[in-house]
């Protein structure tokens, strides 16, 4: 089973959702799939941490063979490529490595280079087998890493695997929800916390999705995003109070269901609920 | 000499555009035959490397000078390339930035800006 855990924006709650609801399943996988700014490992301080380069195939070209046809510049969508004074110029951070123009080059001129874009990293934390990928600086687009964390998890059958998402709703949160059995979009109790949360909700629409919302920084009085779900008839899995203690305890890097018995039982019901949300989805969908 | 200017409008009272990669349109101008010709720029609804689609555009008109008030990083790789000369417009009028540049008083464009890649806007 996998789970997915999305917000509009950053600083909402992804990660300490995420790595709470893992902390409570005991054995199971959490792959941060934020990877510009992974911060799940901080709360697990994984050990044994195995690392592994990651790159992309990009191409590069014999301007020997090249006789000017450009047929590589004309179907480049994301214009990676120019062909300047007899000379074809590649811009590599351009490129999507979709190989395209090395399989149109009726001259055989392009071909596959390997280009280093960042790593992934495996450890253990208790129980729980925590993935971590980190893209270099200045890189485009993660979509390569993420695909790499998420094969590696094809395998396990039954174990739950909660996946934290990077914020937004751009194709690398597409890229980490796609294969999700389910998705907690976690939202503020703010007017753009629910501008944030429509964006992921349309999103999750859009993949046809199930899913549910968690209400976090919950405080007395009026919560837009709780109306918002109300109006649009969304399950509402939990509401996680705005409360002194637990910020505390995830700006220390703790993870609050491993360091109180009162967090423990808020993210087991948590993981319950989910669950459960899961079974019905498959029995009415089959 | 044919020079580039990105224009917001396909007519010589038009301003001169705030983007280069993303400009609607290019003046190409002779300053010999005094002829202006307004292109197309196809790069501006690229998703991404319209600076360096207008600037492979700009290179197969066989420009030798582009006026513009700023440039991106790719764009300018290109054009660098390219040898063609970049010049920084100072003012929004079309007119007196080609009337600048034949009085030589266009100073070369140096501070070439990173690119504002996947933003909105210019």
């Amino acid at each position: 089973m996998k789970i997915a855990v999305l917000s509009g924006k950053g600083g909402t709650g992804k990660t300490l959702v995420s790595v709470n609801l893992a902390a409570v399943a005991q054995k199971s996988t959490y792959i941060d799939c934020d990877v510009e700014e992974p911060n799940g490992h901080l709360f697990f301080k994984p050990i044994d941490v195995q690392e592994e380069e990651v790159s992309v195939k990009i191409p590069q070209v014999d301007n020997e063979r090249c006789n000017g046809c450009r047929k590589c510049v004309d179907f480049c969508k994301f214009n990676a490529l120019a062909y300047i004074k007899d000379k074809l110029i590649i811009f590599e951070e351009i490129c999507h490595s979709c190989g395209g123009c090395i399989m149109l080059c009726p001259e055989k001129a392009l071909t596959e280079k390997e280009k280093g874009i960042g790593k992934m990293q495996r450890g253990i934390s208790d129980e729980v087998t925590v993935y971590t990928g980190i893209l270099d600086t200045g890189e485009a687009s993660g979509i390569s890493i993420i695909k790499k964390l998420l094969v590696n998890n094809k395998s396990k059958g039954d174990e739950q695997t909660f996946i934290d998402c990077p914020p937004g709703s751009a194709c690398i949160v597409m890229e980490s929800i796609k294969d999700a059995d389910y998705c907690v979009l976690v939202a503020e109790p703010t007017l753009f916390g629910v501008h944030n949360l429509n964006m992921v909700y349309e999103l999750v629409k859009l993949f046809n999705k199930p899913f549910g919302v968690v209400l976090n920084k919950c405080v007395d009085g009026e919560n837009p995003a709780e109306k918002f779900c109300l109006e649009k008839n969304i399950k509402i899995l939990k509401r996680l109070p705005f409360d002194n203690e637990l910020g505390m305890l995830n700006s220390n890097a703790e993870i609050a269901a491993r360091k109180t018995k009162k967090y423990y039982a808020i993210f087991s019901s948590l993981l319950e609920t989910v669950k459960r949300e899961v079974q019905y989805e498959t029995t009415t969908n089959s | 000499m044919k020079i580039a200017i990105p224009v917001d409008e396909k007519d010589m009272g038009t301003n001169v555009c705030v983007s280069f990669g993303r400009t609607p349109y290019f003046l190409i101008y002779d300053t010999e035959s005094k002829e202006s010709v307004f292109l197309d720029n196809s790069a501006v609804a690229s998703s991404g490397g319209a600076g360096i689609k207008a600037a492979q555009i700009i290179v197969d008109s066989n420009i030798e000078a582009l006026l513009t008030p700023r440039c991106g990083q790719n764009a300018a790789n290109v054009l660098k390339a390219a040898n063609i000369k970049m010049y920084k417009t100072t003012t929004l009028s079309v007119k007196d930035s080609i009337d600048a540049f034949i009085a030589e008083t266009l100073s070369l464009l140096d501070d070439i800006h990173e690119g504002f890649h996947g933003q909105v806007g210019n």
